[in-house]
């Protein structure tokens, strides 16, 4: 099949992959037919397509090129090239049996599903009649289940291989209970809010249910699917509902400022909003989680902003990455830089009086408290991980 | 001496339903007379209920209440328009709201006023909180159409409670009514052959029994439940999840060109879209009843799903119902 490529343009001037049907077949007729089939139109179109050349070949033989053009493969041709090719299993093209085509699919089925495969397809095609048929619940806030299942599963290759995930002190988040995780917020898209959702899915039982933006859930598409993945609204009402209710809330306080930040203030964590998830989680009486993730910063490296284009599109920032604009498409791969999640030591809210919350004083102290550990813990671990890719 | 009861807008279904069941509650309830008015005749047998025909929008409403010694006052005259823009519903549910409540200031009778009010008061936009309760105001989505009215129409009845602090105020904010038998807008939503949706979004939504939106009405009639509250069946269900179970299609259409362009394709393959249901379908809403529960003392009997079932079991299936199985 060597041939293929350097052939193609010439058997069907110019045109890729169609060929004529008289005289120069195409790259799949040439398939079937076999290799010697196929090399023959390759050598007698040649000329057809540089003048001097058919002038010195056509004449010895004597012949014109439309006879030439007669004597290329036709279809028959190629069928009883194939059929000599592949002997006695004639009526196969290609040559498989069917046989073993399902063997090879069962084989696989056995090797991605494990050995009782045939138990779970059967599963997985009755979960997709029952979603078809709308048969699913969602919770009050939209969190879809079977679809938290299949992101993280999708996501789990991502994490593990490309960003080679570390997960620390998963001990410190609650078995069971209310719980706020405070994060920092870094690398222009929110893939550390994906992350910290899929560290926390795979280490304990629970779900993560980010507070997000407003922005998050004006957009279509994204704010359907955060919905459905768990994500609320980053707001009191709906942190304390989710606290109260026993869930695992998780807020990056930093917001735009911490995630549209340039390169060259990685890991500098910037105001820690208003203290608002202080007071949520005083309110409810839930420990606060710090959690320190590094490696987002490196994933889209923010070296410019086009600020009045954003200001156009009701965008907060819009990135200039290395790659970004200039790549295309290719550059919203992120970077495969190496990640740690690291989950604190519980600050511990139920020493307060639930009034507490009304004490500013007491909300910024509880906040600085909670960005200098992560802070901190962030140092220590961009030390320990070295170098930021390998 | 028993109490008479005036209810508004029984030209509905609704509403004309609701004032018969309550009419023919046994002596024990302590009803004597309930009286209806409505501009135009109600469709069905009004059983017990006297029909007054005159326009709340007039002071005549004032004369009708002074005449039958009206001491309570269930206003349903506050609908969110089926069909098309709605242009007179604002007209009837703000002045005629208007109109009511001056007659009511006027009368010394007065002591319960009931209003039907709607979950759309909390408009409906990205901003919103999962879940409404009865402290929150609209952050987006009222500013148009019927959720700026039924803001309005509570914002007088507001007004009306400061000037006459003896007369109890029950407000029920009533998530969107599912039944077969009513020309709801949802209803009438559902039963398109394919349904326009927003591209890209997947509102929750929450549905209200009419069982349900008649006990919570009666007990406030009946019994003494000041307040303020969310009246809607337990849990939630997408809006893909509806279609998918009606086996309906949905046909996403963008949000910028659903006013003009598509409009017309819409139009054309079913029932035109409000925009203030298009609102609705494009972010959701989704209130609270905890209130409802704990301070009223009513659990709804029907869940959102159950509510949702029962309308798709009556409904024609649609031409995808072969697709997915269900329970």
């Amino acid at each position: 099949m060597n041939d293929d490529a350097g052939t193609t343009p010439i058997g069907t001037r110019g045109r890729a992959g169609r060929g004529s049907p008289g005289s120069s077949p195409s790259a799949a007729a040439r398939l079937l037919a076999g290799k010697q089939a196929a090399t023959k139109p390759a050598t007698l179109a040649k000329p057809a397509k540089r003048p001097p050349a058919d002038e010195t070949s056509a004449a010895p033989s004597g012949r014109t090129e439309r006879a030439r053009r007669l004597h290329a493969v036709t279809d028959d041709d190629a069928d009883e090239a194939a059929r000599e090719a592949t002997g006695a299993s004639g009526d196969v093209p290609g040559g498989i049996p069917v046989d073993e085509v399902l063997t090879a699919l069962a084989e696989a089925a056995r090797r991605v599903l494990g050995s009782d495969w045939e138990r779970r397809l059967a599963t997985m095609l009755a979960t997709v009649r029952g979603r078809l048929g709308g048969d699913y619940s969602v919770d009050e806030f939209g969190l879809d289940p079977q679809i938290v299942e299949v992101v993280a599963s999708a996501f789990e290759p991502i994490a593990e291989k490309w960003f080679r995930l570390q997960v620390r002190g998963v001990e410190n988040i609650p078995a069971d209970g209310g719980a706020l995780l405070v994060a920092n917020h870094s690398g222009t898209v929110p893939v550390d809010g994906l992350m910290t959702g899929y560290a926390v899915t795979k280490h304990t039982d629970r779900h993560l249910r980010p507070l997000g933006a407003d922005l998050l859930f004006s957009l279509p598409f994204v704010g359907q699917v955060a919905r459905k993945m768990g994500a609320t609204l980053a707001c009191a009402d709906d942190a304390e509902r989710l606290l109260r209710g026993g869930e695992l809330a998780g807020v990056w306080p930093e917001g735009f400022k911490g995630i549209g930040k340039p390169f060259a203030e990685r890991y500098k964590l910037q105001r820690f909003g208003r203290g608002g998830f202080v007071s949520s989680a005083l309110r409810a009486q839930v420990p606060i989680v710090p959690v320190s993730i590094v490696g987002a910063e490196e994933i889209y490296p923010l070296v410019g902003n086009v600020p009045s284009l954003a200001r156009l599109l009701g965008l907060p920032y819009l990135p200039i990455t290395p790659f970004f604009p200039l790549l295309g498409p290719l550059g919203l791969v992120p970077l495969p830089s190496k990640w740690i999640i690291e989950f604190g030591e519980p600050v511990r809210t139920d020493a307060y009086e639930p009034d507490a919350a009304e004490d500013p004083m007491l909300l910024f102290n509880v906040t600085d408290q909670v960005r200098e550990t992560i802070q901190q813990t962030l140092y220590r671990l961009l030390v320990e991980r070295g170098n930021a890719f390998i | 001496m028993g109490r008479v009861v005036l209810v508004t807008g029984v030209s509905s279904v609704f509403a004309s339903t609701f004032a018969r069941a309550l009419a023919d509650l046994d002596e024990g309830a302590g009803i004597d007379k309930v009286v209806g008015i409505d501009t135009v005749l109600p469709p069905g047998e009004l059983g017990g209920v006297k029909f007054v025909r005159a326009d709340i929008r007039a002071p005549v409403v004032g004369k009708v209440m002074a005449v039958e010694d009206v001491d309570t006052v269930v206003h349903l005259d506050v609908a969110m328009p089926t069909r098309g823009r709605g242009g007179g519903a604002k007209e009837r549910n703000v002045i005629g709201t208007m109109q009511l409540l001056a007659a009511c200031q006027r009368s010394s009778i007065v002591r319960k006023l009931v209003l039907g009010s709607s979950t759309a008061v909390y408009g409906s936009s990205p901003r919103d909180p999962a879940v409404f309760t009865e402290s929150h105001s609209a952050r987006g989505g009222a500013s148009s159409g019927f959720p700026k009215t039924i803001v309005e129409v509570e914002a007088y009845v507001r007004g009306f409670a400061r000037r006459r602090p003896e007369v109890l105020i029950t407000t029920l904010r009533s998530a969107q009514v599912l039944h077969p038998d009513l020309d709801t807008p949802f209803g009438h939503y559902f039963a398109g052959a394919v349904l326009p949706s927003a591209l890209g979004f997947d509102p929750r939504l929450q549905f209200l029994h009419v069982d349900d939106a008649y006990a919570v009405l009666t007990e406030s009639v009946l019994h003494d439940r000041p307040g303020t509250f969310n009246v809607a069946g337990d849990g939630v269900v997408l809006l893909s999840q509806c279609a998918r179970r009606l086996g309906r299609p949905l046909i996403p259409l963008p949000g910028v060109g659903f006013r003009h362009g598509p409009r017309r394709l819409v139009r054309a393959m079913s029932p035109e879209i409000s925009p203030d249901l298009h609102r609705l379908i494009t972010y959701g809403r989704v209130v609270d009843t905890s209130a409802l529960r704990d301070i009223f003392g009513y659990e709804p009997a029907h869940s959102t799903e159950q509510v949702f079932e029962e309308f798709r079991a009556a409904s024609r299936p649609g031409m995808l119902a072969g697709m997915g199985t269900r329970r």
